[in-house]
């Protein structure tokens, strides 16, 4: 009977079950109403794997082939293929959120060496086991700010910078509370510290900032930004990436209460699927959204993983759980943490120190050509940077494009190129477009 | 009786258990003469380094440490953890495919064409009118419907809608999305025979009520056959209906949400579609809406250009705005739509009858109390006398993994049992064994189980009162 290549039932098989079950025929078990009963007709054809394949490659393969130099938040790292061989081992891919903790210490392992990796690179002690993307972590922190904080604060200040999407998340997931999303104006491609001071008051619920920002520049006075929010008691979240983080000081140290971001490593450029990350102190460990895994015993006294602090979550707390993350991003944790370890500390500074040299190099070759000032701000960037064109931007995009290159217009005359290794190599190649296109 | 000894690795003088990669090597490296000022760099970074060769043994190590779909059957009630065939991986895996979510449709007209085909697929499933792919989990799909829910109500003059009504069998995220949205939650005592209970839904919805959140067939595996008069009451108060696609498995091309009155789904593709749902995600959680609810889908939704010439991005009219920063997990989307397609009308019509047929067959094999029938695809057995953790956990010593354990509450220790088609007549059979010998076990065996899995059985409430969340609170102690 099966009818389907991955029920293995054979016809023997279901007559002999039907027997046991009492039933002449499998639709005497469906207990539908006549009215709403459906006829099976999708008008989906049933084809065989390389019929598949072959559809979605030849779909696929409508895409134009260009080199891309865009970032904005979303980053291409090479993945070490060493990576995706560990990690598709089907123990690892095909199992489940691991709620018998007896015969899944292997994922738990894995995921408890991730959430050391977070400790170690955002210098907060709390790091969850993964969230959906960056976007989703600043909406849980702003969440969980209105969750501790005692004074009556409602306004999450976000700066100007933040990219839309990420702040277009953050307005939906605080829409049906009492909190108030208002923009804070930058300077020069960061936070402008005169605009918070002016902008933070008793209302301030949270001060949020990233670094690098979402223009490319590292953010010089995260500390003291983190003061005047804390003057204010309002709480600190910063967002900032694994890599970046391996070079630059960690955010708890200068103050974030909060460290969010996307994961950056573990996975190759997967049209923005990734991994958000979220770490916090201990103070509001009770507090933190997502899957815990903690350390124990098991009865014969031996050290032992297992998911922890589970009545903070919604299969047992439901309406007043700290967020209803049940589903995560378990697999691309799983992913990040080797991506990470197989890098080790060298190979992390390494490959952070080239995100600051290859956006410097790709720069001052820019600002050369004439029509191009690059970079527009005076400050120190990674992976990406802001350039000022004569020529309106969307115009040298749109021939770019016609010469394979795909780059960010992010306003009138304003392009956004992002360097890393992978696309390292056509840089050369981009440098004699853009001469081509702009004169 | 087939009985299981898992991997354990460990030294004779060393640890008795594999080491964290930081134990083996862990190294410190100092950050300095980087290329940027001092003042803004770390001083060190503190790190394990193993070389490719021991990184690879330690994963490996791990993975043989853990229970998998391919190490034995799976039947988590609810969960639907079936067989993934690993040809999706193959066709996630296209490189044509892994572009920058920033690249102008113009430019990926093949990503937009793939997400416009599952849209469809999803859609006709569903008996919906139109569907986002955006929202990465089948909660994050919830959380949607409930915003969107919340737009129209706004959009209408209903603003003041504020109460979300749910089963006390609701899975939890239920009324934690709605919480999340800003709702009352409202929960309504199921009936005497599992199901809703209508008077109780009469009483409980009104000029208050924004939304019903109900799967069918519901978590007892029931069909709630009453579900025309349920949208009818709803829909007459005002409210209204979502369906939570946990529980579409036993569906399949057998009767359509849409069909039945509902407004707002969402579709789990790791449950009812088969996508790998890796130790607790990636996942994705799609949402399709009836026609008076497409103008408030996220943004960017996909269609089909004019004239037929290729698809576009585009920005629906009332939009609730984003809840992914980009496109909703990719990968996992391309594996459902490749399922889809592998199984056609066909497949998906057979997945329901062997799902439903695998879950009334174990039911007769297990001997034990079942107090509501008729199921579908999952059901819920009571363990008795005995204690379902322990059940559970002397299961494992068989080699199976056992079914979700002491949920719903309305059963007294219940054992959540959903065998899913993927499994074979001889599987079922060796699992109602493994409930059988369990069951006999004599009371030292269950209290002390399991006993030959990687760890024996954990203290969690001991692992919660002294939290140690990483190998830096080890060192601390």
């Amino acid at each position: 009977m099966s009818g389907s290549p991955y029920a293995p039932n054979t016809e023997t098989d279901t007559s002999e079950m039907l027997d046991a079950v009492g039933v002449s025929d499998v639709e005497e078990l469906f207990d539908i109403p006549e009215p709403v009963r459906f006829d099976g007709e999708f008008d989906i054809e049933s084809r065989s794997e390389p019929a598949v394949l072959n559809m979605v490659s030849d779909m696929l393969g409508n895409n134009d082939d260009m080199t891309e130099f865009l970032g904005r938040g979303y980053y291409d790292h090479y993945v070490p293929s060493v990576v995706d061989r560990l990690s598709l081992r089907s123990e690892f891919l095909t199992s489940y959120t691991q709620y018998q903790p007896e015969v899944t210490q292997g994922f738990l392992q894995a995921l408890f060496e991730y959430q050391s990796i977070l400790v170690e690179l955002t210098g907060l002690p709390v790091a969850n086991a993964s969230m959906y993307d960056a976007a989703s972590g600043l909406a849980e922190a702003a969440l969980l700010a209105s969750r501790i904080r005692d004074a009556d604060g409602t306004d999450v200040l976000v700066p100007e910078y933040v990219r839309e999407e990420r702040v277009s998340v953050l307005e939906n997931y605080v829409a049906g509370h009492d909190i108030h999303v208002k923009r804070v104006g930058t300077a020069d491609g960061t936070l402008d510290i005169d605009a918070l001071t002016a902008a933070v008051d008793e209302d301030t619920l949270m001060v949020y900032a990233e670094s690098p920002t979402t223009r490319g520049t590292i953010e010089e006075h995260l500390a003291e930004i983190g003061e005047i929010a804390h003057e204010n008691d309002a709480m600190f979240t910063v967002a900032s990436d694994p890599v970046a983080m391996s070079i630059l000081e960690a955010p708890g140290d200068l103050g974030a209460d909060v460290v969010v971001g996307d994961a950056v490593l573990g996975m190759p450029n997967a049209y923005g699927m990734g991994l958000g990350i979220f770490a916090t102190r201990d103070d509001y460990l009770r507090h933190v959204p997502g899957r815990l895994i903690g350390i124990g015993e098991d009865q014969d006294g031996k050290r032992a993983f297992t998911l922890t602090l589970q009545t903070r979550e919604q299969h047992i707390r439901r309406e007043r759980a700290t967020s209803n993350i049940c589903t995560n991003q378990a697999w691309v944790a799983l992913r990040t943490a080797i991506h990470a370890a197989s890098l080790g500390p060298d190979g992390l500074v390494d490959l952070a120190e080239q995100m600051v040299e290859l956006p410097r190099d790709l720069a001052a070759q820019l600002d050369a050509l004439p029509g191009i000032e690059a970079p527009i701000h005076d400050r120190h960037h990674f992976r990406e940077f802001v350039a000022r064109t004569e020529a309106p931007a969307s115009e040298i995009v749109a021939a770019l494009e016609d010469e394979g290159f795909a780059v960010q217009a992010v306003d009138d005359h304003e392009l956004q190129f992002t360097v890393t290794e992978t696309n390292e190599h056509a840089v050369d190649d981009l440098i004699a477009a853009v001469e081509e296109v702009v004169a | 009786m087939r009985h299981y000894d898992q991997a354990r690795f460990h030294d004779d003088e060393g640890p008795e258990y594999e080491p964290l990669l930081s134990e083996k090597f862990g190294t410190e490296q100092a950050v300095e003469d980087t290329p940027l000022p001092d003042e803004l760099t770390r001083d060190s970074l503190e790190l394990p380094a193993p070389a490719e060769p021991e990184l690879s043994r330690h994963y490996v190590r791990l993975s043989q440490q853990n229970y998998a779909i391919e190490t034995g059957p799976y039947p988590l009630g609810s969960c639907t953890m079936k067989f993934n065939p690993p040809f999706t991986e193959d066709v996630a895996a296209d490189p044509n495919g892994m572009v920058h979510p920033d690249r102008p449709g113009e430019t990926i007209q093949g990503n937009l064409e793939l997400l416009y085909t599952l849209q469809e697929y999803l859609a006709e499933i569903g008996g919906m009118d139109a569907v986002t792919l955006q929202p990465p989990a089948g909660a994050a799909g919830e959380f949607t419907g409930n915003r969107i829910a919340a737009a129209y109500h706004e959009a209408n003059g209903e603003g003041h809608r504020s109460e979300v009504v749910v089963p006390d069998t609701a899975h939890g995220t239920n009324p934690a999305s709605a919480a999340m949205a800003g709702y009352d939650v409202v929960e309504i005592p199921s009936g005497e025979d599992g199901r809703v209970d209508l008077d109780a839904l009469e009483a409980a919805v009104g000029d208050d009520t924004a939304l019903f959140m109900l799967t069918n067939p519901n978590t007892l595996g029931l069909f709630e056959r009453d579900i025309e008069d349920i949208a009818e009451i709803v829909h007459e108060a005002g409210g209204l209906v979502y369906y939570d696609g946990a529980n579409l498995n036993a569906l399949l091309g057998r009767a359509r949400p849409g069909d039945m009155g509902y407004d707002i789904m969402h579709y789990n593709v790791h449950k009812t579609f088969a996508t790998p749902h890796g130790g607790g995600g990636p996942g994705a959680g799609p949402v399709g809406v009836v026609d008076e609810l497409t103008e408030f889908l996220p943004t960017p939704q996909v269609r089909e250009q004019d004239g037929g010439e290729g698809y576009e991005l585009f920005e629906p009219a009332q939009t609730i705005g984003k809840v992914h920063n980009y496109q909703g997990n990719w990968l996992v989307l391309i594996k459902a739509m490749a399922y889809i397609a592998r199984l056609g009308d066909e497949g998906l019509c057979a997945t329901s009858a062997n799902a439903v047929l695998n879950a009334n067959y174990l039911a007769t094999q297990i001997d034990l109390d079942i107090p509501f029938e008729p199921f579908h695809h999952e059901f819920v057995a009571s363990a008795g006398d005995l204690d379902a953790s322990d059940m559970a956990k002397r299961m494992l010593d068989f080699g199976v993994h056992p079914p979700t354990t002491k949920w719903p509450e309305i059963v007294s220790q219940a054992l959540m049992t959903e065998p899913t088609e993927g499994e074979s007549k001889e599987t079922l059979d060796l699992l109602a064994e493994a409930f059988k010998a369990a069951k006999r076990s004599d009371e030292e065996a269950l209290s002390s189980a399991p006993h030959r899995t990687t760890a024996r059985r954990i203290d969690q409430a001991d692992a919660a009162r002294n939290p140690r969340l990483s190998w830096q609170a080890l060192d601390e102690n």
